[in-house]
């Protein structure tokens, strides 16, 4: 039988089947986006407070998750967790703790930087017309970082989609095992499937992350002034 | 023959004329001093004489040799021509004695003992042999031109080129540079020098190169440019220098 | 936990560190070599290279090294290119790991002032002699924390290796969990495998930094 070389990727269902995988890569990414932008931004914001305790217990939790790669944080929660306490949960669950966990952390450090950055007299300034604290975030500081975080912030979507890829390791169905399925299912007629299929997906990751780097670097230069 | 000639040089940046028809020459041995307003072109010029800027017509000599139109050969060009900067750009990661010895070593190749020997000598002409160990940023602003003269110096340059090198020295240090190049002119060294100490330029000078908006708008003899300037533009750069009319209590009227 | 099982299976831990090293260790001198190399083309804006260069930054950078490995290591050999696990590993490093290093050499490059270059040619030396004495020293020493932060993100990219069958610490994980369903003490030895390797690093990174922060050369 003729090897059907590139055409596996359009054969039967095939595309469409991997376009699903791939939609559940990038849900796990975004969802762990939002998760970690949410609680981010206020851990930043604790990390840059006066109270040395608090600052030290932040700053343990960012080196603790930086430390440690994020393969072997979804091993401990993956394999860990349920032998500790019994719960199991689904590989797509662990990804997003695990990715929410650590994005919070990475997004928490890019806040921290964002607020230190901004000139003290800044803040000093929102006192003296006699703002509040949660007036001066809400009205002086928030605005002005984020035009600072924002390149930084939308790098990290990129990041988290790169890291998503592991999740196969654990289980999850998303587009490189779905890749792998079809490869295994057209063994016979596509000898070649897998260059075809990992190719493929090397090149739909390519596609959804260049133009989302591209975007920043285009923010980071209009912004530079 | 003169040792350096530059023959109707212009130079343009974008579009901008920054060198207007430059021409001139410096006998060997001869001390000239470039004056002129900031932002005239002197700096432009030197560069030019070194390629470090590229000239769009006009042609350099060195020992009557046109040296502006292989642009391969600067390297070999540039060891014959000695330059010291205003900024201080001793290389920060070498120590004083490597940075005196990389150009010999590595551009011209020469034996190690030799250049060490050289280099020992110079740095003891002025005053540093003690330092040679020391890192550029553990030393003053004066030393480190005094260092940067003598890095020049080892290459056994056949002219010397100083870009207002005491322009960003403090006040007291500008004495122990000066002095460095008092020395050299003594020894006959070829030098073109771009200052606006007008006290060392009248001492060090043989000839005054006076530039304005790009062009040479005079050439005198020290003495004559300095007592006598011929041109208007040459008289007012000279009274910018001179404090004696403003003199607190003094009243100003007295003179005219 | 069970100690005297954690003692049997930590010569496995030691071997199983040894090969992420090794790995990391090639992988990174790798990536340091390819990132000058293209920081230096982009550097001095050669033709064509630049191109091809910037085509690879960018490949590397918006793809995952796990789809990368998965690529060269299954993908490939149908196309007639077989290479082993270990080569595409090394691969697959350094295909990632360069266009970071060459990000850290391009700070250190900029940094190197137009005066400093100016005094090296005015010595009469030839570009080449410039880039390599006065240009590379004073970038390189710029750009030693961000090649520390990029080594040190290298060695933790190791750990998806085990996807194409290689013996590091995660396999070895694996491998306990799966066989002795002893997970506890598994991942015990997993995380202080890691923390023995990043933890000194990460330290002497941090003191690099702060080093370079307040002195410079000569202190
Ligand atoms: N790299 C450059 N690009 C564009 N214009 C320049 C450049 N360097 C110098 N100029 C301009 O050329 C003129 C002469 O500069 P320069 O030679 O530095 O003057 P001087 O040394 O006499 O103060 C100035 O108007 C300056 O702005
Ligand atoms: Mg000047």
């Amino acid at each position: 039988m003729q090897d059907l070389g590139i055409r596996v990727l359009i054969e039967g269902n095939n595309l469409y089947r991997l376009m699903g995988g791939l939609l559940v890569t990038v849900k796990i990414a975004l969802i762990s986006v939002i998760i970690s932008i949410i609680f981010g931004i206020p851990f930043g914001i604790v990390m840059t407070s006066k109270n040395k305790l608090l600052r030290l217990v932040c700053r343990a939790y960012l080196e603790a998750v930086r430390i440690i790669p994020v393969m072997v944080w979804l091993f401990i929660f993956y394999f860990g967790v349920p032998k500790l306490t019994g719960i199991h949960l689904a590989g797509d669950v662990v990804s997003v703790i695990v990715f929410s966990i650590w994005g919070t952390a990475e997004k928490g450090d890019l806040v921290r930087g964002a607020v230190t950055s901004l000139p003290k007299h800044q803040k000093e300034s929102g006192k003296a017309i006699g703002l509040t604290n949660v007036q001066i975030y809400r009205y002086i500081i928030i605005p002005q970082s984020v035009r600072r975080l924002l390149p930084a912030t939308i790098n990290l979507v990129t990041r988290m989609i790169k890291t998503t890829s592991l999740v196969v390791l654990i289980g999850v169905v998303e587009v490189l095992k779905v890749g792998q399925q079809v490869i295994e299912s057209f063994v016979l007629q596509s000898p070649s499937a897998s260059f075809w299929v990992y190719g493929f997906i090397f090149f739909l990751y390519f596609i959804i992350c260049y133009p989302i780097s591209l975007f920043v670097r285009k923010l980071e230069l209009r912004w530079k002034e | 023959m003169a040792l350096l000639e530059v023959i109707g040089l212009n130079k343009y940046f974008d579009g901008f004329h920054v060198l207007k028809d430059i021409s001139f020459s410096v006998e060997k041995g001869e001390v000239v001093v470039i004056l002129g307003p900031s932002g005239s072109g002197k700096s432009t010029l030197l560069r030019c004489i070194n390629g470090l800027e590229e000239i769009q017509s006009g042609q350099i000599k060195l020992n009557g040799e046109v040296i502006n139109e292989d642009s391969t050969k600067w390297h070999l060009i540039r060891q014959k021509i000695g330059m010291v900067f205003q900024s201080y750009d001793l290389f920060p990661h070498m120590t004083v004695y490597e940075n005196i010895l990389l150009g010999p070593l590595k551009a011209q190749k020469r034996d190690k003992k030799e250049v060490a020997r050289q280099a020992e000598e110079l740095l003891d002409r002025v005053g540093l042999l003690d330092r040679k160990n020391f890192y550029p940023r553990q030393l003053s602003g004066g030393q480190r031109q005094r260092v940067a003269i003598v890095r020049a110096l080892c290459m056994n340059p056949e002219i010397m080129l100083f870009d207002e090198v005491t322009a960003s020295l403090d006040p007291e240090m500008v004495r122990e540079v000066l002095d460095v190049m008092l020395e050299l002119a003594k020894e006959g060294m070829t030098m073109i020098i771009v200052t606006h100490e007008m006290e060392f330029a009248k001492a060090v000078a043989d000839r005054i190169i006076f530039i304005d908006g790009g062009e040479i708008t005079e050439v005198a003899e020290a003495q004559e440019f300095f007592t006598q300037p011929k041109t208007e533009r040459a008289k007012n750069f000279l009274n910018i220098f001179n404090f004696k009319e403003y003199k607190k209590g003094v009243d100003n009227n007295e003179k005219i | 936990m069970d100690i005297d099982f954690i003692l049997e299976i930590s010569s496995l831990y030691l071997e199983a560190g040894k090969f992420t090293l090794k790995l990391a260790f090639i992988g990174i001198i790798l990536s340091l070599l390819i990132g000058i190399f293209c920081s230096l083309v982009n550097y001095y804006k050669v033709k064509f290279l630049k191109k091809i260069v910037n085509w690879y930054i960018e490949l590397s950078r918006n793809t995952p090294l796990l789809i990368q490995l998965f690529f060269l290591y299954y993908g490939l050999p149908k196309v007639g290119i077989k290479l082993g696990a270990f080569t595409c590993a090394v691969i697959g490093l350094a295909f990632l790991g360069g266009s970071y290093m060459a990000e850290a050499f391009r700070g250190g490059l900029e940094a190197v002032s137009k005066a400093q270059i100016e005094a090296g040619l005015s010595l009469g030396l030839t570009k080449a002699q410039v880039t390599r004495y006065i240009i590379f020293p004073q970038a390189l020493a710029v750009s030693i924390p961000s090649i520390g932060a990029n080594a040190i993100f290298i060695i933790k990219e190791t750990s998806i290796v085990s996807a194409i069958s290689l013996k590091d610490l995660m396999f070895v994980t694996k491998d306990i969990i799966g066989i002795y369903y002893k997970t506890n003490e598994a991942l015990l030895m997993l995380v202080v495998a890691y923390l023995i390797i990043l933890l000194p690093l990460s330290l002497l990174l941090t003191y690099v930094e702060r080093r370079l922060r307040y002195a410079g050369f000569g202190n």
